[in-house]
Parts: structure tokens; C-alpha cells; sequence
């Protein structure tokens, strides 16, 4: 199904939860709403859903407006977040309720049930009830459930939030592969970055009520839009005095302006290891962490502190070990404007100082 | 060392004092009144048991204990529901205000509503124009009954109201339930334990009310006079055996419902 989104927003009293967010979302997406606790993802997902009231915005479903119609009518399946099983009903009981409230015949709704059953892989665990079953199981009746009266728009809501991380892992790729299969648009919130990354074909990074940035995952990582956004994904630290490091001294001219580094923009080394030496300056390094597959070094750079990987395979440093750093790019912002910049070193190998 | 001898010394004195306790105040007595009602055989004890006047006051007790429940069990329900669904100006009060029928002595409950229903009340008037009386008749005992019964039910029924999941109500919103599907199908069989467990002692209590009843039933015999009256007024006239056969009675009925009770409950935990 295809879903639009304008001007939407919503306040809880005092707090706004959602501030003026317009979004559009092409029918068989699997879009991942992203963002810190609190900020707004649920409240979007249950407007969408029915289960909030808009203050002001439209939500179009195939371009017709549903703001006046309730939950019932949307043509929706929710799986919320601690799963929300009826705890007195057993797991074919649990997915056969929307077929019975729509009045599905009798052999219909059995054969609807047992499509499911076999999709979800709970064959054997029909006549359980919820209390009999593992989080992850838990987890498949509550999306089996949401899916049986074959809605058009799937919402999940934090989905696994509640599961311990080895099962996450295995239930990720499956729900990926099951909605690959249904070709069913479907809208997940989720605080994990990895876990968006992951499974989401678009990612929309929300933060305060706002709509951050939407994009592929791979368009986020590469050009984030907003500060927010850059800090937000992947690991990174901010440089206050940017122009002091070598090859970005142009920064100097925008006053103000503080930059952000992700380790693997930085590299380390001893003055062998570099092709263009020029581009580097001295660092110290401060410390070391072993990170299971690589070493997490901090380095002092003159007065700013950055942080890289290095591979397990290159020569071991040691604290307080110089070593010649090289930081391909930052990302640049001050209050009004945000971009990325290369090191100006790296492009012209000789460069002219004035 | 000496102190875990200690605690194990105390161990055991609370668990004898708690035993002895339990033995002295129930036990004895119960096995007491199992044990007069038989004391003049079973000739006896069948005799007073069959006296038209005993089982008559038996059956009545019974009825309308039933229905007082069934009226705490709508009323009750309901009020459960408004009280923890609900958000307006007096609730807290009303909330504590509930349990007012526990702390207050039975027989101030009786005055009450010998007063309020009373002929010369507005209400008892009212009832005379429409052709009926409700004091010293069988709506009276029932409205007794109703009123110290009144807390079970919703004290019951709360808890369970306030732990259910309000996200379990609105996935049944989102696969298409209608308010009303959801709440037959979804919230009420969460109340259930509690329905059943409330209305349960609620009609346990109701059967042994003495205080409130006895002052606005007229205990007319045979016709208003209950169970736990009819034990008073064989004591009153020195028939011990009569009134321990009555008694046996209540006590077994009781027995069994707080036995159910306890299954329902162990069943519930289990879940």
C-alpha cells in the first residue's frame, strides 16, 4: 500500500511529540523509523495505525485520507512491542480473532490459521497458550496474528526489543525474508542502528518530533543531512577546533563551525605505512582497546582527541607510541549549515602554502 | 553458630504459636459444631434439618443470597470498570469509599436502611404507591445483603483491570474487533477471575449476614426469617442441635466456596 504523510503533528499537553513531519512511502518498502527514545517514532507509527488522533496532518492510503477512519478500518496489522497476546486464548485462538471478527467462514479461517501456522514455523505449538511459549515464538504469534486478516500495511513497534540479542539476530533475517515474500509495505520502529541498517530498505532518522533525514541506509551513512543525523549513525567524535588539524586549515574562514569524525575517516600508522606523507601530521597515541576483531586506538592529534580502528594484521602500537595521522575527511557544521570536506592535502600532492 | 541456633528456635516458635493460634480459633470450634449437631445422632440432626422452618429458612437464605450476588456481580463489574477506566473529579474518593461497607459495624448498615426504606420515608412511600413494600419483605434482605457484599466483587476485579495491557485491547482494535467484540472477547475474559472469585465470597458473606438482615427482615418465619436469624432465635430457645444442624449447613457451604475459590485462584497463578 502506498502511504503519504503531510504536515503531521501531535502533542501529549505540554510536549510535542511530533512536529510538522511529510513523508511518502512506495507500496513493498520496508522502512525503518530510527531515532532515540522518546522522539516520536511510536506516536508516528500509532497515528498511522489509528490508535492516535492527529493534531493537524493528513495520512493518505492509496492517496484516499484516513485520519477519520478508526484502527478497525485502516487495513493494517500491529505487532506491538511486548507482543500484546491475549493471554487467555491459545496461539491458534490468538490468530484466528481478526478472521472471527470479520466473520470469516469457519473452514476459511481453519485454513488461513494453518497458512500461518506453517509460515511462522509454529506447527506443533497451535493448542499453546502464550505463557507456554519462548520470547521469540511469542514474537512469531504476534506477527501471524497481525497478518491474518491480510492487511496492506504492516506496523511493528519496536519489535525486538524484548528479545535477548543471539535470537534477535536469527529473527531479523527471518522477517526480513517473510516480508520480501509478502510483498507487504511494512513500517518498523527501532532505537538500534544496526537492527535499521540491517533489515530497512529506507531508514527515517527522527529526533524530537522531527523527520531527520530519509534515505537508503547506505545515503544516511554517506550524506547525512542534519548534525543530528551524523552523530546519530555510526560511531564518531566531535573536533572542536577543526582548522588546526592538517589539510582541513580552511575551515578557519567559517567561524563557529565544529566538525565530526567517524574512526574509519581516519587512518593510523607509522610514516612507511602512507603513500602521501605530506598529508599527515604527528599524533601520540593515547590509548588502546581491543575490540575482538581490531584494535579502537585514541590518538592526540595537538589538542583534539580522535578515534580509529587499526587492523589486527599491522604492527602493534603502544601508548604513547608517535604515529603520523591522516584524516581523509570530516564532516563540517555550525548552527545554520552542515557538509562534508575532504582533506585538501590528499587531492593536490603539492601543495602550496601561503 | 549460636545465632543460627537461635533463628531456628525462633523458626519454630512462631510456627507453634501460628499453629496453636490457627487450631484454638478455627479448627476446634468447627470440629465443635460438626460434632454437636450430631451429639443427639442422626436421628436428631435429619429431623431438624428437615423441620419445614430450618430448610425453609435455608433455601430462602440461599435465594436470595444468589440474587444479591448477581446484583454485585453487574453493579460490581461495572463499578471495577469506572473506577480504573474512568478519570473524574470525586473517583479517588468514591475509590476509598468503596470499602466503607467492610469498616462499618452490620447492624449501623441495617439502621441505614431501615431508616431510608422505613414507611415513613420518601422512598418506602414511594414503593406503597406502586404496590409494594420493601421493608420487612424480601427486597429488604436483599438490599442487606447487597450493601455489605458491595466491595468484593470490585475489589476483585480491579487489580486485574489495572494490570491488563492496554495494548492488548488495541491489537483487537487493529484486527477489525468492534468495541463491543472487544470487550466480550478480550477484556471481560480478563475480569473473569476476578467476577468469579469476588462473586464467590461475596455470596459466601451473604449466606452468614446476620447484623444488617436481622433489623429490616421482620423475621417472619417461613417467610423472612433467614438462615443465620433462624440459628439465633434456636439458640434463644435452648435448641442447641437445631441451630448446629442449620449451622453445619452454612459452614459446608462455605466450605465449598472458599475451596473453589482457592482452585480458581491456584489455576490463575499457574497461568
Amino acid at each position: 500500500m502506498h502511504v503519504e504523510v503531510r504536515g503531521l503533528n501531535k502533542r501529549f499537553g505540554e510536549f510535542q511529540a511530533v512536529k510538522d513531519v511529510d513523508f511518502s512511502i512506495a507500496k513493498g518498502q520496508l522502512i525503518g523509523l530510527l531515532g532515540p527514545s522518546g522522539g516520536g517514532k511510536t506516536s508516528i507509527l500509532r497515528m498511522l495505525a489509528g490508535l492516535e488522533t492527529p493534531d493537524a496532518g493528513d495520512i493518505l492510503f492509496h492517496g484516499r485520507r484516513v485520519n477519520e477512519l478508526p484502527p478497525q478500518e485502516r487495513g493494517i496489522g500491529f505487532v506491538f512491542q511486548n507482543y500484546a497476546l491475549f493471554k487467555h486464548m491459545t496461539v491458534e485462538g490468538n490468530i484466528a480473532f481478526g478472521l472471527e471478527v470479520k466473520k470469516w467462514s469457519k473452514p476459511r479461517i481453519k485454513e488461513r490459521v494453518a497458512e500461518l501456522v506453517e509460515l511462522t514455523g509454529l506447527s506443533g505449538f497451535e493448542k499453546r497458550y502464550p505463557h507456554q511459549l519462548s520470547g521469540g515464538q511469542r514474537q512469531r504469534v504476534a506477527f501471524a496474528r497481525a497478518l491474518a486478516p491480510e492487511p496492506q500495511l504492516l506496523l511493528l513497534d519496536e519489535p525486538f526489543a524484548a528479545i535477548d540479542a543471539k535470537i534477535r539476530q536469527e529473527l531479523r533475517s527471518w522477517l526480513r525474508e517473510m516480508i520480501d515474500r509478502l510483498g507487504i509495505t511494512s513500517i518498523f520502529v527501532t532505537h538500534d542502528q544496526d537492527e535499521a541498517i540491517e533489515v530497512a530498505d529506507e531508514i527515517m532518522i527522527i529526533n524530537k518530533g522531527n523527520l531527520e533525514q530519509k534515505g537508503t541506509p547506505w545515503e544516511i551513512y554517506k550524506n547525512p543531512q542534519t548534525p543530528f543525523v551524523a552523530g546519530f549513525i555510526g560511531e564518531s567524535t566531535i573536533v572542536e577546533n577543526i582548522a588546526s588539524i592538517r589539510g582541513f586549515e580552511d575551515a578557519a574562514s567559517w567561524p563557529g563551525t565544529k566538525a565530526l569524525i567517524r574512526p574509519e575517516y581516519v587512518e593510523i600508522g607509522k610514516p612507511s605505512e602512507f603513500r602521501l606523507l605530506s598529508a599527515t601530521e604527528t599524533g601520540k597515541v593515547r590509548h588502546l582497546h581491543f575490540r575482538g576483531s581490531e584494535w579502537l586506538v585514541e590518538v592526540e592529534v595537538g589538542s583534539s582527541k580522535l578515534v580509529t580502528y587499526r587492523s589486527l594484521e599491522k604492527e602493534v602500537l603502544h601508548p604513547g607510541d608517535p604515529v603520523q595521522v591522516l584524516v581523509h575527511r570530516a564532516y563540517l557544521f555550525n548552527d545554520s549549515d552542515s557538509w562534508i570536506m575532504e582533506n585538501k592535502l590528499k587531492e593536490d600532492p603539492m601543495p602550496v602554502h601561503i | 553458630m549460636s545465632s543460627t541456633l537461635q533463628s531456628r528456635w525462633w523458626g519454630w516458635g512462631f510456627r507453634s504459636a501460628v499453629m496453636l493460634y490457627f487450631v484454638l480459633l478455627i479448627v476446634f470450634p468447627i470440629l465443635g459444631i460438626y460434632g454437636q449437631s450430631l451429639s443427639a445422632g442422626w436421628g436428631a440432626f435429619a429431623d431438624n434439618v428437615t423441620e419445614p422452618l430450618a430448610w425453609k429458612a435455608v433455601a430462602l437464605t440461599v435465594k436470595l443470597a444468589l440474587i444479591a450476588t448477581i446484583i454485585n456481580v453487574l453493579i460490581g463489574t461495572m463499578a471495577g470498570w469506572v473506577l480504573i477506566r474512568y478519570r473524574f473529579p470525586g473517583r479517588k474518593l468514591l475509590n476509598s469509599m468503596v470499602d466503607l461497607p467492610f469498616a462499618l459495624p452490620t447492624a449501623v448498615a441495617g439502621l441505614m436502611i431501615l431508616l431510608l426504606l422505613g414507611p415513613q420515608s420518601p422512598v418506602g412511600q414511594w414503593a406503597e404507591r406502586l404496590g409494594f413494600t420493601i421493608l420487612f419483605h424480601q427486597p429488604a434482605i436483599v438490599i442487606a445483603m447487597v450493601f455489605v457484599t458491595f466491595p468484593f466483587v470490585i475489589r476483585a476485579v480491579q487489580p486485574l483491570l489495572e494490570e491488563m495491557d492496554p495494548a492488548e485491547e488495541e491489537a483487537a482494535y487493529t484486527m477489525g474487533a468492534t468495541k463491543a467484540a472487544t470487550f466480550f472477547r478480550v477484556i471481560l475474559p480478563n475480569m473473569a477471575p476476578g467476577i468469579a472469585s469476588g462473586a464467590m465470597l461475596a455470596f459466601s458473606r451473604a449466606l452468614a449476614e446476620f447484623g444488617a438482615v436481622v433489623l429490616v427482615a421482620g423475621n417472619i418465619p417461613g417467610k423472612t426469617l433467614i438462615a443465620s436469624v433462624y440459628i439465633f432465635g434456636e439458640i434463644e430457645s435452648d435448641n442447641v442441635v437445631g441451630a448446629t444442624a442449620v449451622s453445619v449447613i452454612l459452614l459446608t457451604f462455605s466450605f465449598l466456596i472458599l475451596w473453589f475459590v482457592n482452585h480458581l485462584q491456584t489455576r490463575r497463578k499457574g497461568r
